[in-house]
């Protein structure tokens, strides 16, 4: 196993506020014994917690693992997965991968665009629906798909995505 | 284990192989209770497609009728064919409806007691379903995923007890090199031989690692196989880790299959408790032990050396090899790490005897591979062939071929470091040579069929433009040469390109492909190197003619240099 630190080591650093969410989050770390293969799972904990990862959560791990700052940012915008912005209330995820382009997903983009004016990975000013991408999350067999607010739909076509993303727009 | 602890289920644990056969007897007998089963698929397709209402409804329309002890209704895992989704099966008659509704509830209730109901059902002996061979995907649809007795009660873990009680770890070893399977991971290589160097390493501390990152744009096999079989694929692991002397197990799954993810951890746990993971299982002196590992969602992760970079901590750099991970892994520890369907294979061999699994397949390819059907096919879904399969019965026969009057025009394989192959290929057999030998790649699996409206310049620019975004830039000829690949690529679909363009991204993807540092970079010209070989002409006439044939680029017949028209 990786070396971890030594059981009396001052980790008992006080979390950045007494949001009781923290309290997950140090659960992770001394699950993994504040070791250093702790931080992709601890990042994953946070951002399932908070929703995103800002400044204060990655400096609170980096501290609380006692690795630099740097690291910490790098393995966060190095994966996919990791947000640094909070996202909108709704989200629209739409998937670039092969058999989804194959199938038009581009128009999917285009039907988004043409109602929000979002372009890939934009949010809108409203903070009310932001556009993402991915590649492929095993919906292959409905392509093209996209997950809009977590459920995934699939065979989709232009205008019945412009009809889900103006439900979003007009509802208060 | 004596019939007084029986009724104890708490206290039941599976020590020998007659606690085994008495936990599979008793879970026969309880589902011989009721009259029929009904399964609802639960994979992607089908719960987007509304299955999780369609099961809610029949249980509760059952509850409402005081049927539940004769009719069991169980969520059930993927049958394949995910174009006809919604799906629901019902045993023993073997009748499988599609495209259910809620709606259909009462109708299905109603023809339990008699005939099935014609215009719902789907032919369950048509080609898609008898042209298949199954191994990692059998009793497909037939069990729960959840429970661990559904999956004992078909034969589960007998593998992983005669193993531990019969065989010694070389003999294992043994069976597995006989048996002559290759890794599904890709490249092929030979599972035993991968094993025993592992289990001849020297080091009192080894890992066992299953790559379910599957970071493969258009692939869902191993989604789908670890979402319905995780026991099964345990079970692989666990009988690995005694092979090769290991005591810890990783499975590596990334954050989009949150399905499989939970479907994991809850088979881990299930394991545990009836102490088939843990220390002494079986009664012998074997530990081991799994764990999940949620991977970040970069398609570098895949490759073995940077999953391991991954599973310490930091980012997902691949390093150089040799020294492999059987050598020198995690933690510089000794390491194997297989695919999820390699894993698979494994209870299946052991249980049938390696000479079964050798009649299967061609000379050099053994067994049978699970392939991801998409794209411009009638049948979309997950199937499982015998290798030598030709790539034609696979795609006319088992997938239905192109719709809507529309042609045939390649067939792409092996993802971002695959190739297309045109319809004048068709009948090459599908295995790890002859697909080398056509330019493309086996891949973990996936298969995109491609019309006559796809443009092979755009897939090509299509794939590369993946690989500079997923490239992991540690190496510079695979972070600036996708990018200078793709900007050529671009060029050709605008119709800005000249012949001199065509012979520099020749010779680029000859760089690119001889001194990146791992496989991603490797393989990243291929989808061009493969299209230029059989589309050449295509690209002719991107850049001599001006035009993009298939009318992808811009309007059919159109100058791609003039600006389209504004009205
Ligand atoms: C860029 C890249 C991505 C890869 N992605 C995967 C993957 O998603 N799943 C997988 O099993 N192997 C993947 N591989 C292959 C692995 O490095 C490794 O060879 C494989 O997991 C070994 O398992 P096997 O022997 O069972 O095939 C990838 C390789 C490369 C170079
Ligand atoms: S390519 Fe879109 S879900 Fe697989």
């Amino acid at each position: 196993m990786p070396s971890s630190s030594p059981i009396n080591a001052p980790h008992s650093m006080a979390p950045p506020t007494d949001d009781p969410r923290w309290r997950l989050v140090d659960t992770t770390m001394r699950h993994y014994g504040y070791a250093p293969n702790a931080l992709i799972e601890t990042l994953r904990i946070v951002q399932e917690s908070f929703g995103y990862l800002d400044a204060i959560a990655m400096k609170y791990i980096a501290r609380s693992l006692r690795m630099p700052l740097s690291k910490v940012y790098g393995v966060v915008t190095f994966y996919g997965l990791f947000r640094l912005k909070p996202p909108g209330e709704h989200t629209c995820t739409v998937c670039l991968g092969t058999a989804c382009y194959i199938k038009g997903a581009k128009n999917l983009l285009d039907a988004v665009k043409l109602c929000t004016g979002l372009l890939l990975g934009q949010t809108s000013a409203d903070n009310k629906i932001s556009l993402l991408s991915c590649r492929c999350f095993g919906a292959c067999g409905i392509a093209p798909a996209a997950i809009l607010d977590g459920q995934v739909i699939g065979n989709l076509n232009s205008s019945e995505m412009e009809k889900h993303i103006r439900k979003w727009t007009v509802s208060k | 284990m004596n019939a007084n602890n029986l009724n104890n289920s708490k206290a039941q644990t599976i020590r020998s192989n007659d606690d085994l056969l008495l936990c599979a007897e008793r879970e026969k007998d309880r589902q011989a209770q009721y009259k029929q089963n009904l399964f609802v698929c639960m994979g992607t397709a089908c719960q987007s497609c509304g299955s999780t209402e369609v099961l809610k409804a029949l249980s509760s329309r059952i509850k409402d009728l005081g049927l539940e002890k004769d009719y069991l209704i169980s969520p059930g895992g993927c049958q394949g064919n995910c174009s006809q989704a919604p799906l629901v099966s019902v045993h023993p008659q073997n009748v499988l409806y599609q495209n259910i509704s809620p709606q259909n509830t009462n109708d299905i209730i109603g023809s339990l007691k008699g005939s099935p109901i014609k215009e719902l059902s789907c032919d369950n002996q048509s080609s898609f379903f008898a042209r298949q061979t199954r191994i990692v995907t059998e009793y497909r649809g037939l069990l729960n995923p959840e429970r661990i007795e559904d999956y004992i009660a078909v034969g589960g873990f007998s593998s992983l007890l005669k193993v531990l009680t019969q065989m010694s770890p070389s003999q294992v070893i043994q069976e597995i090199t006989c048996s002559g399977l290759r890794g599904r991971g890709g490249a092929g290589y030979p599972t035993g031989l991968k094993w025993s160097t592992v289990a001849k390493a020297n080091d009192s501390q080894k890992y066992v690692i299953c790559n379910a990152d599957e970071g493969d744009p258009g692939a869902f096999m191993n989604r789908n196989v670890l979402e319905d079989y995780p026991y099964k694929i345990l079970e692989g692991m666990t009988i690995a880790g005694y092979a090769v002397g290991a005591n810890q197990g990783y499975v590596y799954v990334r954050a989009e299959y949150d399905v499989a993810v939970k479907r994991v951890e809850n088979a881990i746990k299930n394991m545990q408790r009836l102490a088939l993971l843990g220390n002494s299982i079986g009664n012998t002196s074997f530990n081991f032990n799994l764990e999940v590992r949620v991977g970040g969602g970069a398609f570098v992760c895949g490759e073995e050396t940077a999953l391991i970079a991954s599973i310490e901590g930091g980012r997902a750099l691949p390093s150089p090899r040799p020294p492999y991970p059987a050598e020198s892994g995690l933690w510089g520890h000794p390491t194997l790490i297989n695919n999820v369907e390699t894993y698979g294979h494994i209870a299946p061999i052991i249980r049938n005897g390696s000479q079964w699994f050798a009649n299967i397949g061609t000379q050099k390819s053994k067994g049978t591979k699970t392939f991801a059907l998409s794209g411009c096919i009638k049948n979309t879904g997950l199937v499982e062939v015998a290798l030598g399969t030709t790539l034609r019965e696979m795609i006319f026969d088992i997938g239905g071929g192109v719709p809507e009057g529309r042609k045939f025009k390649a067939v792409q394989t092996g993802g971002p470091a695959g190739g297309c192959i045109p319809e004048s290929q068709l009948d090459a057999s599908i295995d790890y040579e002859s697909l080398k030998s056509l330019g493309s790649f086996m891949g973990s699996g996936g298969m995109i069929v491609m019309d006559d409206s796809s443009c092979m310049v755009d897939v090509a620019k299509y794939f590369m433009q993946f690989c500079a975004a997923e490239s992991c830039g540690k190496c510079i000829p695979c972070r600036v040469g996708t990018v200078h690949i793709y900007d050529l690529l671009n060029k050709i679909t605008k119709g800005e390109a000249s012949l001199e363009d065509l012979s520099q991204l020749e010779s680029l993807c000859d760089v690119v492909q001889n001194t990146s540092l791992c496989g991603l970079g490797q393989g990243a010209p291929n989808p061009v190197l493969s299209t230029l070989h059989f589309f050449k002409d295509e690209y002719i006439a991107h850049i001599v003619d001006h035009i993009c044939p298939a009318g992808a680029c811009g309007p059919k017949g159109q100058d791609l240099r003039r600006p389209a028209c504004v009205l």
